[in-house]
This record gives C-alpha cells, structure tokens and sequence, in this order.
C-alpha cells in the first residue's frame, strides 16, 4: 500500500513534543498543594506577623521553604515509585488500626479546616457586602458540583487557574508601595528577641504551613495523575517550584502587611479579613486585591480539603472512592465529601458558633497528627522492599530527621501554647 | 474440593462455627498438661496441598518462634488453642506457605465476583472437627466496616465482646473462591499456586478498570500472566497513561506479544506514546504483518483522519458478488465483531464504492455487489483533522468512514467508536 504524502513525524519533533508533553502531563499536583498551602489560615498567620512585626518576620520564609521542600519532596517521590497513596502505604506497612485512628483524626482536623475556609469565604466577600447568608450556600453548592458534575481533568484546570490568582497579593503588595529595601535585608538577616509574642508567631508561620493533610493530598494527586519514577525528575522540579512558589506569596503578604499597617502603628488583628479592611485607607485596589485573594484561597482551599479527605479516607479503609464513580457505587466517598461541605459551610452560618475556638482546635490536632505523618512518612521512604534505589541517601536521611525533629518541637510547641490559650 | 467448599459452608452455616482471623492473633496456646506455651503471631496456608486449610500456626513462645502443624491442634476455641502431642518445632521460613497476617492482610486482592480491587481486612474461617482435632478453612475475605471495628478493637476488649459488638454492623464479605491474590513475583507464584485464570472470563473493560486500581507492580504482573490476547484486550481499554507505563514495565517480547494481538490503530495509538526507542524495540519484536500494519499507521499524525483509522476491513474488487463476499467474511472471521461496511475497490487499489453489510442479507448470491452501493461515496483524505471527520459522523450519521491517500488509494477505515473515544478525550 502506498501512502502518499501523510504529515510525517519527524524525530526531532516528535522527541521535542514528547518533553513538553512530559511537563506538562506532570504540572499540576505540586503547584497547586503548594498553592493551597497559603488558605485562609495561612493568610491571616502572614498578615498578622506584618501587621504586628513589619519586616522582621521575613527570614523565616527561607527554612520554611527549605522544611516545605523536604517534606513535599519525600511524597512526590513516594508517590511515583510506588503508585499509591499515603493513606495506602501507611495502611499495608502499619495495620488498620494505625490507619483507623490517623484518619479519624485527619477528618477531625480537615471538618474544622474546612469550617476556617468557609469563614474566610463569608470574610472576604462581606468586605464587598455580601451577606454571608448568600455567599456562604452559594460557594458550598459550587462547591460540591465541581467535584461531583466535573471530571478530573476540568477540575485540576480549575485549580491550576485559580493558583494563578495568588498573583493578586503580589499586585496588591507593590500598590501599598513597601520599603523594599528593608523587606530584602530582612529576607535574609536572622532576627531573634526574647519576647513572646515574637516567638509564637514565628512557631505559628512555621505550623500553618506545613499541614498533614498535604501529604495526602499531594501523594494521592501524584498517583492520580500517573507520574513515574521516570518521570519523576520533572515533578520533582514542580514541587520545588511549588514551594518556593508559596513562601514568595507569603512574602507578599506580610510585604502588605507591614506597609500598610505596621508602617502607621504596629497592631494586631484577628482575621483575615480585619488585615484587608486596614489596608484601605491606604488604597483602595490593593484593599480590592488582597480581598480577592482572600476569597480566591479559601474557595480553593474548600474545594480540595474535603475531597482530599474523603479519598484518603476512604482508600486507607478500603471504600470505594473516586470522583468518576457514581454514587451508588461510592457511597461512603460521597457521603463524607458531602457532610464536610455542609458541616463545614453550615457552622459559619450559625450566630453563636464558637468559630475561633475550632480553628485553634484545629490547629491542635494538625499538631498531633503532623509528628505521627512525619514519622510514618519517614519509616516508609527508607524502606527497601517499597523504594528500592529511591531510598533516602543517609546523608538526605539526616536532612529530613533534622526536619522532622524541628518540625515536631515547633508544632509542639504551637500546640502547647494554642492549647493554653484556647483553655485559660 | 469445589464440593468440600461448598458443603463446608453449609456446615459452617447451620452451626455458626466461624472463627475470625483477628480472633486467632493473640490467642493462647497450651501443651498437653495445660501449661500455656505461648500466643499465635500468624497463620499459614499451604495452597499446593489444601488451597484454603490452615496448615500450620506460628507461636510466638517468649523470644522463640515455633510451629504448630494443623494435626497437633486438639481443640481451638475463643478460650485457646490445646495441643495433642508435645512436639514443639522452631518456626522454619517456608517459600510455600501464604501466611496470612504478613502476606494477605491489608494488601490488595482482586474481588473476581464483584469485578474490583479490595483490601483485605480479615479473614473468616469455618471451625470444624476432623479426625480428632480442630480444623480452621477459609470461608471469606472480609472488607468493610464489620471487620474493620474488629481489627480496631482486637486486644483491646475480648473476644466474645468484639463479637456481640459487631453485630450492629451488617457483614461484607467476598467467597474465598472469588478472591484472587496479587502476587508480583513470579516465582512465588508458582509456590503458593496463584493464577490469574479467573480474570480471563472477565469483560476486558472490567479487565482494565481492575488492572487501573492495582499498584504499578502489580499491574505488570497481572498483565503479564495473562494470555496474550486477553492482555491486549485490556490493555486497549486502560487509561493511555497508564498505557505507557504498563508496557514500559513489561519485558519487550512479552510487550510485542501483546501488542500484536491489538488492533493495529489501539496498537499505533500505544506505541506512539512511548519513547522512540522503547516503541521501536517493541516494533522489532512483533511478526512480520502486524508489524508492518502498525508501522504504517504509526506514519500519520494523531489528530488526523490517519491517526485515527485503522487497518482491519474487508475490501474486494468491485467486479465481486454477494457470494464473494460472504467468502470474504468467513475468512476474515475475527474482524467480524466489529464489521458494518464492504468496500470495494477499482484498478490499482481506488476506492471505488462501500456496501453495507445488511445489504448482503437481503440480495441474492449472485447479485454484483456494484448493484448495492448507495448513492454517495463518503471519504476522507488521511491527512484530514479530526475535527473534519467527527463533523462527517455527526453530519451524516454514518458507522465507517473509509480514508483515503493522496491517490485516492484505500488506507483504512474510522468507525464510531474511534470518533467516540476522540469525543471523550476531550
């Protein structure tokens, strides 16, 4: 048979669509945890260490990317080794029981989580006066059909999109006209006092952004999307990206802060949506950014807390899961998806909702569960028979167990003292 | 032993006698005389003499590790387990035994029945008496809440209270029988007397969806153990991605295998998305025909008319009868699932005309098949877009379209289910 004159493919162009192919087909899972990374809670941490500290805070962001790293780092690789999720590795090597509780605890966590994202939807569009009576069903509706009505794919373009947004602090950030100078010494100068406020924010900076559930998450996105270790070279890449992505947002954010409000009178505030509203007598569009990407976060955050959870949920435990199955066919996955939206979004609206009580309940538990995450993570990735050549290195061994030591005293320590204050 | 288990089950039915795998971890084992010798850590299996009879307990006796064979067991109850001889044997590593608390607890088993992937949460046995002692078989794997408030609470409350307790729970469970345990290695395969031939009787979209829900280690070795056609009927309907990575793990004649046996335009789609040399290896390895079939197609671009047809039709001479045509079907019966169109072709291969296959039925042997082309000659070129030819099926409601070269030569054929999974993708 004779073919005449099809379109060839070349070698070079096929070789050369193949890498880009490549890329792209793993952009998506790092990004966009590191992006959710800064949700509501994260914002309101950021906007408090600028608003009460101005510059000082800044330094931190470097080991926080540094912990970020590593530890994102040690789930992208887990996940393309081996193919499954967190929640199914700690399942085959440590038993239900382990399982059971790890998970009773993440939902725990993830339903007050949630409930903190609802309450940044209600803030944020409150600044534009909208009753959260509206707002807060509304989001929670779109919500639960994004994930249930749309596919995979749509729904990580979403993502994708919306981690875009984070642009918005940036903007909002060089509008308020920062002392540049000063925010790039002290990016990098260390700055300790002995005072204890001082210190408690910077445990908090660190504790808000290193949350349990994006190991899942992260893990479980990396499965899905079918990165090998082959490919892993390139995800690798997407999470450091990712996460140097996340601390340049945070920058922006306490940059904002301490221009706007630390400049005109160090104070402290209690919500996100307090730090947006004092930015406007100092501009109006950076008031107007900042706001939107409040709104932008926290919608975001809500999309992928609940779902995450229900897939780690259900696959530690062996229910069927899966946004392309059917209801009938999972539903245990649906129902608790279900529930953390409409438990999650339905508090908000409740007058005498005891709201801050639960996020730092929240963050107590995230405190907990992060040092048993940690460790179990760690167990796993050095475990031959699973990782085979992707072992840690003894000397990257040594990297993560400082990590992991560091991390667990710190977050420790913020739950100690959340506790206190939650209690007193 | 297909009639010991099912009368086994009846047995275990009418009297209640199961006994749950959870229940025999921890439990308390005792010599002749009453002394307590220590507690079971494992249970084993040896599927090449009893495929679901526990054949030895493993006991863990302060620092040493012994083993009790089946036929040493005088009674086993919720109480412990006593013993009828005083031979005490230190535990051997045995390539033979399933031992079950170490290689099927928590791991993936295949729920042949209800066609998915499960995760082992405990084991149901039945307890019978059987010359003289007791004897545990396995009944079911259980999934699901029930067993998972066992695990949970086991050691913690005892065992005749996990047992009431669990009753507000409704069981979940699946038939020893139906479970199909997913071994990588192969030569533990053959050990423990594992095979996949039970997947084989499944829908290959089934097939797919299991293989999609394994781990990648465990994809491979299901999709290798398989027969090489019913590999290459699953492996068309798994996600392209996974594609890849599947036939990238397997070695590269088990993958030419397979590969050969799908049809040419799922074959080129495959191959087209692994790296040039991988594909090239693989191409190499396959028979001569097929392999040229796919090397051709593998020449058009993906979103082209070219990209999407394939090779597999029935073309004849456009002087040919109903008659020489029904010889042609016959001789091509393994495209016949799919056939709908005869194309006929003038001098030098140009397509001359496509008859519908109904048409056959209702005209007599004799009849030109000229007679029976309709009125007019849908084609496409082979460099045409997809998008072209989605609009053609859409537009005029058609089955197959034939596509043509630069010559007007017959190169191949799209059917609906190509421009279907197009639509899908995107």
């Amino acid at each position: 048979m004779t073919v005449a004159a099809p379109a060839r493919r070349t070698s070079l162009f096929k070789k050369s669509r193949y890498q880009l192919a490549l890329l792209l087909s793993v952009l998506g899972p790092g990004f966009v945890t590191a992006m959710v990374d800064n949700d509501s809670g994260g914002i309101l941490t950021y906007s408090q260490a600028g608003a009460r500290w101005g510059y000082l805070p800044l330094w931190t962001l470097l080991p926080i990317t540094v912990l970020l790293i590593v530890t994102q780092e040690m789930n992208s690789r887990m996940g393309a080794v081996t193919g499954k999720g967190l929640q199914d590795l700690i399942r085959e090597e440590f038993g239900v029981r382990a399982t059971f509780f790890m998970m009773a605890t993440l939902v725990v966590t993830n339903l007050t989580n949630v409930m903190a994202e609802f309450a940044g939807i209600a803030g944020s569009l409150e600044l534009f006066s909208v009753s959260r009576y509206i707002s807060v069903p509304i989001c929670a509706i779109a919500v639960w059909l994004l994930v249930v009505r749309g596919t995979y794919t749509s729904v990580e373009k979403i993502f994708l999109f919306a981690s875009l947004l984070y642009v918005t602090y940036i903007i909002s950030a060089i509008l308020l006209k920062p002392n540049w100078q000063e925010s790039l010494i002290y990016s990098v100068k260390p700055k300790l006092m002995l005072d204890t406020d001082y210190i408690v924010m910077l445990i908090a900076m660190v504790g808000t952004s290193i949350a349990p559930w994006m190991n899942f998450y992260l893990q479980a996105a990396i499965v899905e999307k079918g990165v090998t270790a082959k490919e892993y070279g390139a995800s690798r890449l997407e999470v450091i990206v990712g996460c140097i992505g996340t601390s340049v947002i945070a920058f922006f954010i306490i940059v904002a802060c301490a221009a706007a409000i630390w400049a005109n009178g160090p104070r402290n505030i209690d919500d996100p949506a307090t730090a947006a509203m004092a930015l406007k007598p100092f501009g109006k569009y950076a008031f107007l950014l900042f706001s939107a990407g409040l709104f932008n976060a926290s919608l975001f955050a809500a999309s992928i807390l609940p779902l995450s959870t229900s897939y780690s949920v259900c696959e530690g435990l062996g229910f069927e899961a899966g946004v392309n199955k059917r209801f009938g066919e999972a539903p245990v996955f649906y129902w608790l998806y279900t529930l953390l939206i409409a438990i999650g979004a339905g508090v908000v609206l409740l007058p005498h909702f005891p709201l801050v009580k639960m996020i730092l309940f929240s963050q107590v538990l995230n405190g907990i569960l992060l040092p048993v995450v940690l460790i179990f993570m760690v167990k796993l990735i050095n475990k031959k028979e699973l990782m085979g050549e992707w072992v840690n290195s003894r000397f990257y061994n040594w990297v993560v167990w400082i990590a992991v030591v560091i991390l667990i005293g710190l977050t420790l320590a913020l739950t100690g003292i959340t506790a206190r204050q939650t209690w007193k | 032993v297909e009639y010991a288990i099912v009368s086994m089950r009846r047995v275990a039915a009418m009297t209640g006698e199961v006994f749950y795998f959870t229940e025999l971890l921890g439990l308390e084992v005792f010599d002749l005389k009453g002394r307590r010798i220590g507690r079971v850590e494992d249970a084993a299996l040896v599927p090449l003499i009893d495929p679901i009879r526990v054949d030895r307990y493993l006991v863990r006796a302060g620092w040493v590790w012994l083993t009790v064979r089946h036929d040493q067991i005088e009674s086993l109850s919720l109480d412990g387990i006593h013993l009828r001889d005083e031979v005490l044997t230190p535990y051997h590593e045995d390539e033979y035994m399933l031992r079950i608390a170490r290689d099927l607890l928590d791991q993936q088993i295949i729920d042949v029945n209800g066609r998915k992937v499960v995760r082992v949460t405990d084991v149901t046995f039945g307890l019978t008496r059987q010359e003289g002692g007791d004897i545990l078989r396995a009944l079911e794997v259980d999934i699901g809440v029930r067993s998972i408030l066992r695990r949970v609470l086991q050691g913690w409350l005892p065992r005749r209270w996990i047992r009431t307790l669990q009753r507000i729970v409704p069981p979940n469970s699946i038939r020893w029988d139906f479970c199909n345990i997913v071994e990588p290695d192969p030569q533990r395969r053959l050990r423990l007397n594992i095979d996949y031939l039970k997947l084989e009787s499944l829908h290959p979209a089934d097939l797919a969806d299991i293989v999609e829900e394994l781990g990648p280690e465990e994809r491979s070795a299901v999709i290798e153990t398989l027969d090489s056609e019913v590999a290459a009927d699953a492996l068309s309907e798994v996600d392209p991605k996974m594609q890849v990575s599947i036939l990238e793990s397997l070695d590269t004649e088990k993958a030419a295998d397979i590969v050969e046996e799908m049809a040419p335009d799922e074959a080129a789609d495959a191959l087209a998305e692994l790296e040039d040399e991988t594909s090239e290896e693989i191409l190499q390895e396959m028979d001569v025909e097929p392999q040229s079939e796919v090397s051709e197609l593998l020449e058009y671009r993906e979103d082209t008319a070219g990209g999407m047809m394939n090779t597999e039709y029935v073309a004849l001479d456009e002087s040919a009868t109903v008659a020489d045509a029904m010889t042609a079907i016959r001789a091509n019966e393994d495209v016949i699932e799919v056939l709908n169109t005869i194309f006929l072709t003038g001098p030098e291969g140009r397509l001359a005309g496509a008859v519908p296959l109904g048409k056959l039925f209702i005209a007599a042997p004799e009849t030109p098949l000229k007679q029976l082309v309709p009125g007019t000659l849908l084609k496409i070129s082979a460099d045409a877009k997809q998008d072209r030819v989605t609009e053609l099926f859409d537009k005029y409601n058609i089955l197959t379209l034939p596509v043509v070269d630069g010559e007007d030569n017959l190169a191949g054929v799209i059917t609906a289910d190509d421009v279907i999974s197009v639509l899908r993708e995107k």
